[in-house]
């Protein structure tokens, strides 16, 4: 597992995705467009009209090969997972603890912790960074206040109060948000987080790679033998991944934030890729959305050192390991479980 | 004296015997909690038995070659696959297991014959007193007599094997040399058990420091430059 898995995201509408061999194979029109052997993936996204063979579907199952299918926009459709019987004990381990008020908590507030702490890292960062003073002082101001809420979260006695404490930090931590956009990015500026629909060009595309991100996390469940549907952090609701968006929390800042603030600071996006509909919903077009695919798909090749693990993985591996983390506390192996930190 | 015998519910695998003489945790986790991983070394191996089981029977040189047979002990509780069995004309049964590489420092190979041997001595109604391993590395047979001292070695780890399963329970990990080769062992994460019973305590110095005021400094990714690429 040291070495780093590709997802294939497919944007192409009316594109058919079928086995040949030990690969998958992407045609479009008739016309055979891309192979890639399947032992490579880690995950397949379909964006909008594109097909897929049984045959492909079973072979991922099989596999551990995701394959997900969203609207054009990153709405999570659909999944294809096979049988996963042999983890059935790991799986009620995995329910006794989210029954159980102090399991629930005890694993709720390392990552609650974990959310604020990281959050507050890229606050720090970007205050390390910048040459403006008064966002300087802002960012600073922000990150003392989060400082408190990492230590509160963690000596929080109910869910509900670690919920509220985790609500508190999120506002602090978007108050400052536009402070670390870049004054030449016009038509970026946070005003709050919109997500149903995102209602700015940011927000849609915060939406869009965080959804990016629960998939990778739904499949790190999978992978891990554990229930992406049943989580600490969130409650249970149908067709909500709960524990995939308990695992997203530490990463939200870290990756999805930082990315989407390099891609509009750079002007790699720019206002003018996002469409306005009819609703007032905020939409990336489909070009810029394969710029967004990319950037992300890159992020995740970089290297980074676990910092319990103590081990060089790259960034997209790391979900990967924190849902094993958590599958090894559930287990009973670890006594508490380990959140990833950004240090 | 009760003769004890075994459900199809609860047979174990022949081939848990070795994972179990080589770690218990791997066999735990592979055959309690249902983790598996490839890696070149089992896919290698995974090739080599494809080659061996193609369910034939032939008959060389008088000796009747079953391949892939089917093995059960309602009396050990064990099931498997043999890769190849021998049935001779004077009435002897032979098998052979075919094994990628070398053979190993510890009896595991002897011990997987061995399993199988008393299978088939149950299955045929019969008594097996050799058996030959197939090493790929050698590219020949090495004779392996079952008698009394592998019989009870044998006997001992199918009774810690039973117990374990009976258990259901997962032995803690510990780092060793031999995990290097183990497909396991980023399921098993044998690094994070330094911190066993202390996860708690890491997490709390972890957490002191990062509610520290200094930045990160583990990575360069820039993300507040307003420069064009």
């Amino acid at each position: 597992m040291k070495k780093h898995l590709n997802t294939l995201f497919v944007t192409t509408e009316g594109a058919y995705l079928r086995k040949e061999g030990q690969a998958v194979v992407v045609r479009v029109e008739k016309q055979t467009r891309l192979r890639v052997p399947l032992h490579n993936l880690d995950g397949i996204v379909c964006f909008g009209r594109v097909g897929c063979s049984p045959a492909l579907m079973a072979s991922c199952a099989k596999g551990n090969v995701s394959i997900s299918f969203l609207n054009p926009y990153g709405g999570f459709l659909a999944a294809v997972t096979g049988f996963s019987p042999g983890n059935v004990l790991l799986r009620r381990q995995q329910y006794r603890a989210a029954d159980a008020a102090d399991s629930t908590l005890a694993i709720a507030k390392e990552i609650v912790a974990g959310k604020i702490a990281n959050s507050r890292s890229v606050l720090l960062r970007a205050a390390r960074d910048i040459s403006a003073p008064d966002a300087q002082e802002q960012l600073q101001r922000a990150a003392r206040r989060m400082a408190n809420d990492v230590t509160m979260a963690r000596n929080e006695t109910s869910l509900d109060a670690l919920r509220g404490r985790e609500g508190e930090s999120a506002a602090t931590y978007f108050q400052v948000f536009s402070s670390m956009i870049s004054p030449q990015a016009t038509g970026f500026a946070f005003t709050t987080r919109s997500r149903r629909p995102p209602l700015d060009p940011l927000n849609a595309l915060l939406s869009f790679l965080y959804s990016m991100l629960t998939h990778d996390a739904r499949s790190a469940c999978e992978a891990a033998g554990l229930d992406a549907a049943v989580g600490f952090l969130h409650r249970d609701r149908p067709g909500r991944p709960g524990l995939a968006l308990d695992l997203i929390e530490e990463f939200r800042a870290f990756l999805v934030d930082r990315l989407t603030l390099s891609l509009i600071n750079r002007r790699q996006i720019q206002s003018s890729d996002f469409e306005i509909t009819q609703s007032g919903a905020v939409l990336l077009k489909d070009k810029p959305r394969k710029t967004v695919l990319a950037a992300y798909q890159k992020r995740k090749q970089a290297t980074i050192t676990h910092p319990f693990l103590d081990e060089k993985t790259t960034i997209g591996l790391l979900i990967h390991l924190q849902a094993r983390l958590l599958a090894r506390h559930l287990r009973g192996d670890l006594d508490a479980y380990p959140p990833f930190l950004w240090r | 004296m009760i003769s004890m015998s075994y459900t199809d519910d609860e047979l174990l695998p022949i081939s848990a015997l070795q994972h179990l003489v080589f770690c218990e945790r791997q066999c735990a986790l592979i055959h309690i909690e249902r983790l598996w991983a490839d890696n070149a070394l089992t896919v290698d191996g995974h090739l080599l038995h494809k080659k061996a089981h193609d369910n034939s029977h032939e008959l060389i040189d008088g000796v009747r070659v079953a391949r892939s047979l089917w093995l059960v002990s309602r009396r050990l509780g064990l099931v498997g696959q043999a890769d190849i069995v021998e049935l001779h004309r004077d009435g002897s049964v032979v098998p052979v297991e075919y094994k990628r590489g070398k053979p190993k420092r510890d009896r595991s190979d002897e011990i997987q014959l061995c399993a199988q041997a008393l299978c088939l001595e149950e299955q045929l109604e019969t008594s097996i007193d050799r058996g030959f391993l197939f090493y790929g590395k050698r590219k020949r047979r090495t004779a392996v007599a079952i008698d009394a001292s592998l019989r009870d070695q044998t006997g001992a780890v199918i009774a810690r094997l039973r117990n374990m399963i009976d258990r259901q329970q997962t032995p803690t990990a510990t780092r060793q040399p031999k995990c290097e080769n183990c497909s396991l062992i980023d399921l098993c994460l044998p690094d994070g058990q330094r911190f066993r019973n202390g996860v708690a305590a890491w997490n709390q110095r972890q957490f002191a420091v990062a509610a520290g005021d200094d930045a990160p400094l583990t990575d360069s990714y820039d993300f507040l430059s307003a420069e064009a690429n």
